[in-house]
């Protein structure tokens, strides 16, 4: 008897099972195939901006994704340094044998947790109450909740020129007939596409014709926890082209070949990750789209070719790949392809990620329409926290959009839903400058701390980190410099500007010229050890008018987060709501005031009747 | 947002005295002392009084009073501030102006009454009443804060917003696409030219919108007639009875500003007086273009005529050409006998000599540019007072982003301002929303794995 099954084993499904083993829930992992847990289908690549956020927010909270990618990496990079602090992300470049075989170590070994190798043909489901599963084999499988983190499996077809088979990503088998069981049920699902690259063998590639694009030789990391970052001695380079003129004629001449522009494929596909042939008729005015070539892995003999996801056939395949700079005599690996697959609408959704429908039954990644590795890791660690917290009978675990990009990305798609993969973008943060990557631990540590997801030597080691930022900011602000010429001297030779009144340090610091760093050597008894603190404290002071503004703005949306919305609210019963408003919210049934803001056709005066409606409801 | 700071005037606009600019909200205090010269609000005691100024963008508004109460002991439950200011809508929406360019919103009808029954304070049987109110006052409201908007204006807003977009997707672009090489990376260097040009234009926009202007600057008034009808007895009655008159300064400012004089409250600034001061024909001497470009500098325009005689065909020139200005027409001469001139409508009767009914066109003055709105709509008043209130939030705000572009801050601080620029702009327009935003990163760019 188990006490939550996790249906899949990809970046959803590794972080939702790991999230409730470790809360001592007896969990099972059903995967089509062991070896694929964690596989990255797609491009080898971790973080990026925004996305590098969720990793860094996921690590906070005690997932996985980050620890394993500072174990794996072949390259690892600051984006953004210089754009400001709100906007820097890490991105790596994971070895795409070494992460998930890394990964599956740990899920074999983490207890509470069992691992089975198995398709799912349908949910055991009793009074809209999910209790377990059946497997093809038939055999039945009890538990008191489920997650289902299909990925692109579900339905899945892969798409090459004209034609079309019914499979996973990977050649995997897909999952058949649990999304029909689903629309029985009264959950819709609606078809998705995406597409990944061809693969070149990496000793058939002309370097030479190629722009180098190297790691930033930093030794940065994804954990708050450096003990799991494994240096390694070099990184790996990534390249960088262009199409030619050539590859425009060739994809031109056989657009109709394309599954994209031949009327196979159903599914919506993302604007986030269009194939080339979209690309070029989207684009028609571009005469060249860049593309990068990124190392796969330490143990395979291929790279991954950037930008050029297509559903053409193979043979055009050939001859788009061979017009490219450097690769006319490259050999195709593995050959690109579109994979349709069905999703749900995540407005059928709570913000814990359970199903309106299904009671019990909670769906995470890539199946609740969202794209990258990132994504879905997030979502599955936070069904996996409320799949916990229910089993537990524990409160619902849900991130507010001024605490995390968690936050706007659930709240995004159980709110706003989706019509095409959904991708994390900063500018879907209007928070964005409070939730940056060097704080995410500030902001959520307490949380991973109180679910008990995080140790108590690592929270230990985060009190202290806080305490000593605290400290230091109170010590700039009631330390003085004072203008002396002896003083200005040394302010000049450091660089900075002469004062002319006695200057708090805080003020100091404010100054555009000057840094945290070399602005030390004039205070004395610093108790600042790690650069991490150096990181805040510059920070903190530096933007301190900014994060204020945007403090007061968060403390308006989380007055509006803190009303909640009786779940029994009877819409129908609000007769002076707007027609559109009210549809909407009997089908979102938003739980605060705030999440009833946010949906589209919902006005100021349909959320004020709202609020009279339930306070005349309060005064009876 | 529901728990904003809220601003509406507590009196009914009109010809009362004082009007009392109630202020509801976590801001308010600090919302009004950046606007109030006197003591610092966000210090003193609640339930007190103080005497200060309200001062915006150097100007000297008003003489008040505010009254300071603090959350919860006020009529929201909110921090509550009361500002009395003396009488009129101008003021009044001066002060309303000012207070939207520091971020408050502009309370919708019966808001401060609900926020108080919504809070607790006040309990209403009939909740149900309510309801009615809010939506169909809002609804009005709403209809009226975007169809006030005349199509050029908002032609020139939707211009102005395409391009803060513009410059807020090639940033995001940047930032979510690091790498991606078919567009600009937007410096510092780069966005201070375009942000100096934004701001440029909204400075002009601010300049023609003609509210606030009128108390800060006075009126520019051209006095205009055919000769012989008494222009100059008029002037110099009107310049004798205003014993505050400044100077006679000429050419100091780019219009020939030839006197100043107070009227009825308000400060009139006397335009190519030589026109008047000389007997002659002024449309012979001049020409009719120029006086057409001394007209179209106006403010108002006091159309002078003799009322002893019938209209002629110069007087009839000038009625045409004045039609689409504010003007008093006045029938000079009254005390030459009965009027031939009484078909003409709204036409003061005066006698500049004897200074009989001078009074009438003091209190015509005052329902031109003081009362002008009570014949309009309460909502589109505000309507108007929202949009300049806004612009002047969009201005500060693409102030702020200059300096933070020329303080060296990151790109990305900068674009918080440029973006509370374009969000104040598209509270105007009524169209603001983030799926715009990512909307244009992804037709205007090429973006993807």
């Amino acid at each position: 008897m188990f006490q939550a099954i996790v249906i899949g084993g990809g970046h959803a499904g590794v972080e939702a099972a790991l999230s409730l083993a470790r809360r001592n829930l007896k969990t099972l992992l059903v995967t089509g195939n062991i070896k694929m847990i964690s596989a990255m289908s797609c491009n080898p690549s971790i973080g990026g901006p925004a996305k590098g956020i969720l990793v860094r927010e996921i690590d906070a909270l005690g997932g996985e994704m980050g620890k394993v990618t500072d174990q794996t990496f072949l390259q690892m990079k600051m984006l953004n340094y210089s754009k400001g602090p709100a906007v820097r992300a890490l991105r790596a470049q994971a070895d795409k044998i070494l992460y998930p075989r890394k990964m599956q170590e740990i899920l074999l070994s983490q207890a509470n947790l069992t691992i089975k190798e198995a398709y799912v043909s349908q949910l055991l489901i009793t009074d809209q109450l999910v209790s377990g599963i059946q497997l093809e084999s038939g055999e039945q499988i009890q538990a008191g909740c489920v997650i289902v983190t299909t990925g692109t499996y579900m339905e899945g077809a892969i798409l090459v020129g004209a034609t079309k088979t019914s499979s996973g990503p990977d050649k995997q088998k897909p999952s058949i007939g649990l999304s029909t069981q689903l629309r029985e049920l009264g959950i819709p699902t609606f078809r998705l596409k995406t597409g990944t690259p061809p693969r070149i063998k990496k000793d058939t590639i002309d370097y030479s014709k190629m722009e180098l694009a190297p790691g930033d030789g930093n030794k940065y990391h994804f954990s708050f926890d450096d003990s799991f970052f494994v240096p390694i001695e070099k990184e790996w380079p990534c390249y960088l082209i262009h199409t030619a003129e050539q590859t425009h004629k060739i994809i031109h001449a056989n657009l109709r070949k394309s599954a994209m522009y031949s009327g196979l494929v159903k599914g919506v596909g993302p604007r986030y990750c269009p194939s080339i042939e979209d690309k070029l008729v989207r684009f028609s005015d571009k005469e060249r789209h860049q593309l990068f070539i990124e190392p796969e892995s330490q143990f395979l003999d291929e790279v991954y070719l950037q930008g050029f996801s297509t559903s053409m056939p193979h043979d055009v395949q050939e001859e788009m790949v061979h017009s490219l700079p450097g690769l006319e005599h490259a050999v195709i690996a593995k050959y690109a392809y579109a994979i349709e697959y069905d999703a749900i609408h995540p407005t059928d959704l709570w913000p814990t990620l359970e199903s309106k429908r299904v009671k019990h039954l909670f769906f995470a990644g890539q199946v609740n329409g969202t794209s990258g590795y990132e994504e879905a890791a997030a979502q599955g660690l936070m069904a996996g926290i409320n799949a916990g917290n229910q089993l537990l009978q524990l409160e619902p675990f849900i991130l507010r959009r001024d605490e995390a990009y968690i936050g706007v990305l659930i709240d995004d798609l159980v709110t706003k839903g989706t019509e095409e993969p959904y991708r994390m973008l900063t500018s879907r943060a209007e928070f964005r400058l409070l939730l940056r990557h060097d704080n995410a631990d500030l902001r959520l540590s307490e949380y991973g701390h109180q679910l008990g997801l995080i140790s108590q030597q690592r929270y230990d080691y985060f009190t202290k980190k806080k305490v000593q930022i605290e400290q230091e900011i109170s010590r700039l602000r009631n330390h003085y410099l004072l203008p002396n010429p002896d003083t200005n001297k040394r302010l000049l030779q450091a660089g900075f500007g002469e004062i002319k009144d006695k200057t708090p340090y805080f003020d100091l610091l404010k100054r555009p010229e000057v840094e945290y760093i070399p602005m030390m050597s004039f205070l004395e008894d610093t108790t600042v050890t790690s650069l991490e603190v150096c990181e805040q404290v510059e920070i903190s002071v530096k933007y301190e008018g900014y994060i204020k503004k945007a403090l007061v703005e968060a403390q308006k949306s989380i007055k509006e987060e803190k009303i909640l919305i009786p779940v029994d609210i009877d819409y129908s019963q609000l007769k002076n709501l707007a027609l559109e408003a009210r549809s909407k919210l009997q089908k979102i049934r938003p739980l605060t005031i705030g999440q009833a803001s946010r949906i589209s056709g919902v006005n100021p005066s349909d959320v004020q009747t709202i609020l009279v409606y339930m306070r005349s409801i309060k005064a009876k | 947002m529901i728990f904003d700071t809220i601003v509406g005037v507590s009196t009914a606009i009109g010809y009362s005295a004082i009007n009392v600019i109630r202020v509801s909200g976590i801001e308010a205090f600090e919302m009004v002392s950046s606007i109030f010269k006197g003591k610092d609000l966000t210090t003193v005691l609640t339930h007190t009084v103080h005497y200060g100024h309200i001062v915006f963008q150097d100007a000297i508004i008003d003489e008040v009073v505010v009254t300071v109460f603090k959350a919860p002991r006020s009529f929201t439950t909110e921090n509550v501030v009361e500002i009395s200011v003396h009488g009129g809508s101008y003021i009044a929406s001066l002060v309303l102006e000012a207070l939207i360019s520091k971020g408050a919103r502009l309370a919708e009808p019966g808001e401060f009454t609900r926020r108080a029954y919504l809070n607790g304070r006040i309990d209403l049987t009939q909740a149900e009443s309510i309801m009615d109110m809010i939506n169909a006052k809002t609804r009005l409201q709403l209809q009226l804060a975007t169809s006030s908007l005349s199509g050029d204006v908002r032609k020139r807003m939707e211009s102005l917003q395409t391009e803060l977009l513009d410059i807020i997707a090639i940033i995001e672009v940047n930032i979510d696409y690091p790498e991606y090489d078919d567009v600009v990376t937007m410096t510092n260097e780069l966005i201070i030219p375009k942000i100096k040009q934004l701001i440029q234009s909204i400075q002009t926009i601010l300049e023609k919108a003609d509210s606030g202007k009128v108390i800060r600057d006075g009126i520019k008034t051209v006095i205009v007639g055919k000769p012989n009808v008494g222009k100059s007895s008029l002037l110099n009655t009107l310049l004798n009875e205003d014993k505050a008159i400044v100077t006679d300064i000429s050419g100091t400012t780019r219009d020939l500003v030839e006197g100043e004089l107070r009227l009825g409250g308000l400060l009139l600034r006397l335009i190519d007086t030589a026109g008047v001061r000389e007997t002659e024909d002024i449309v012979e001497k001049i020409g009719i273009d120029k006086t057409k470009k001394a007209l179209e500098q106006a403010d108002l325009v006091i159309l002078v005529l003799d009322q002893s005689r019938e209209l002629s065909k110069e007087d009839e020139l000038l009625l045409t050409l004045t039609q689409e200005k504010k003007r008093i027409i006045v029938g000079n001469k009254a005390d030459l006998g009965p009027s031939h001139l009484s078909n003409i409508s709204s036409i003061i009767s005066l006698s500049a000599k004897t200074k009989q009914g001078m009074n009438a066109l003091e209190v015509a003055l005052q329902d031109l540019f003081i009362h002008a709105s009570m014949h309009e709509s309460t909502e589109v008043v505000l309507g108007n007072t929202r949009h300049i209130g806004k612009m002047q939030e969009t201005l500060q705000a693409l102030q702020d982003a200059l300096h933070a572009a020329q303080s060296h801050l990151p790109i990305d601080m900068v674009e918080i301002d440029v973006k509370n620029a374009w969000t104040a702009l598209g509270e105007i327009t009524g169209d603001v929303a983030t799926d715009q935003l990512i909307q244009s990163l992804f037709s205007k760019f090429c973006l993807g794995k």
